[in-house]
């Protein structure tokens, strides 16, 4: 099957590839160019691991074929600090200690970052379902809540 | 995954001949079919885009009270829409039902629709609005009620090359509402799904719809239990006995997720409660 010419805008950064249709953008992401923060759970988007921001929304990259995100501005977990500080939401998840095996984090951040983005001024109830596309199997959610709602002040304050 | 050959068509005469080909699949949003291409239980040799063709994807608020809304519009831009909030309220609880917010940035309601999965959350939505589906193809375009789109489960009337466009909402309810029979808060496919739309004059009901999901091979509109509310006052009474007819008329199946009798119970109680509540919120 003939390879695609794709023109990937990751991190800021732009990437010619030349990719297979069938690979997707996670499997790009990571096996192509190597950003292996982000990571592949379930594979079926349903467990939110594999999440990265395509033009501002949250999206799982197990779904999205890589020759359909050309074009787009793609930030990963690798793509949040800015120089040499860390995003609020990276910053939580530290000092609450809101990981424990640290394999649901990169998706669970990239999610909350879009979130905050979006609206950081949502009660605890409204973050909880909100975040239900992310599974933590370590069941370390109430850290990860507390990080969350400690970035969302953050990020309200320092607006 | 299986290799394919892939195309980004920027017209929908040249998606529709394409996609009339032998082994095409329409790629919408993705959610359903790079799902299916992983577990090889859809192996399409060419996969057709459709997102480089434009004028498929938004809300749009028409002159004459009517919304269209693109085949290609994310299901959270219509959960977020303040139209189909006010006007449809059903549809867009129906769709912040779907998965999680990641797939709701990535699904859209033309490809929930033509899925044709007896449980869509949207469906139920777009039935009590008497949506009207735009379909398209390279011979012309054609428009059907989106009570006549269905055959059976996964299979609608769409014949080769044929592309639902736009569905078009031309009857703002003045009360709607979606309840999703489920476990699970998010990521949950519905064990029913009811939507009610009700107009009110002065006390009385004007216009009564029922849209069921997931209690018959399609989805169906309850219409012996909207000709009971027609003309009549929304009594406690009312809104039992049209409970009772929408259940008469669903035709559930038992899987492993529930039984066809507390299905066909649970569509009788839940017209009740989306009945009451579209009611109310007139």
């Amino acid at each position: 099957m003939a390879k695609h010419p794709v023109s990937l805008k990751v991190n800021g950064d732009e990437y010619d590839l030349l990719i297979e249709p069938r690979k997707t953008l996670l499997a790009v992401l990571r096996d192509t160019i190597g950003l292996t923060g982000t990571k592949e759970g379930c594979s079926t988007g349903d467990c939110g691991a594999c999440t990265v921001i395509v033009e501002g929304q949250a999206v799982t990259s197990c779904m999205v074929l890589g020759v359909t995100a050309s074009e787009k501005e793609i930030t990963t977990i690798e793509g949040l600090a800015s120089d040499g500080e860390l995003h609020p939401v990276q910053q939580a998840f530290i000092n609450t200690g809101g990981y424990q095996c640290g394999f649901c984090t990169p998706g669970f951040i990239m999610a909350s970052k879009a979130l905050l983005d979006e609206n950081p001024d949502r009660t605890e109830e409204e973050f909880r379902h909100a975040l239900g596309g992310n599974i933590c199997r370590c069941t370390g959610y109430t850290k990860i809540l507390e990080a969350i709602l400690n970035a969302a002040e953050e990020v309200k304050t320092s607006a | 995954m299986k290799g394919f050959e892939f195309f980004e068509p920027t017209t929908l005469a040249e998606a529709s001949r394409l996609f009339a080909g032998e082994h095409a699949q329409l790629l919408a949003g993705g959610t359903d079919l790079v799902i299916g291409m992983k577990a090889l239980t859809e192996t399409p040799q060419s996969v057709i885009s459709l997102q480089k063709i434009p004028g498929l994807a938004g809300v749009t608020a028409e002159a004459d009270g009517s919304i269209s809304v693109g085949a290609m519009t994310k299901v959270r831009e219509i959960e977020l829409s303040a139209d189909i909030q006010k006007h449809h309220t059903a549809l867009a609880e129906g769709a912040t039902e779907i998965g999680s917010i990641q797939i709701r940035n990535l699904a859209t309601i033309g490809g929930n629709i033509a899925h044709a999965s007896p449980a869509a959350d949207t469906v139920a939505g777009l039935l009590v609005a008497d949506a009207q589906v735009d379909i398209a193809s390279a011979d012309g375009e054609r428009t059907v009620s989106i009570d006549e789109l269905f055959t059976g489960p996964g299979q609608t009337i769409l014949a080769p090359g044929e592309i639902i466009t736009r569905f078009r909402l031309p009857n703002p309810a003045s009360g709607s509402h979606y309840i999703k029979h489920k476990i699970r808060e998010v990521m949950d496919l519905a064990f029913i799904g009811v939507a009610a739309a009700v107009n009110l004059d002065n006390g009385t009901i004007t216009d009564a719809r029922i849209g069921l999901a997931a209690v018959a091979p399609t989805p169906i509109r309850a219409t012996a239990a909207e000709n009971l509310l027609r003309g009549n006052e929304p009594t406690a009474e009312l809104l039992e006995q049209a409970g009772e007819a929408a259940a008469a008329a669903s035709s559930p199946i038992s899987d492993l997720r529930c039984s066809a009798e507390h299905r066909r119970e649970m569509v009788d109680v839940l017209t009740r409660r989306t009945l009451q509540e579209a009611v109310a919120r007139v």
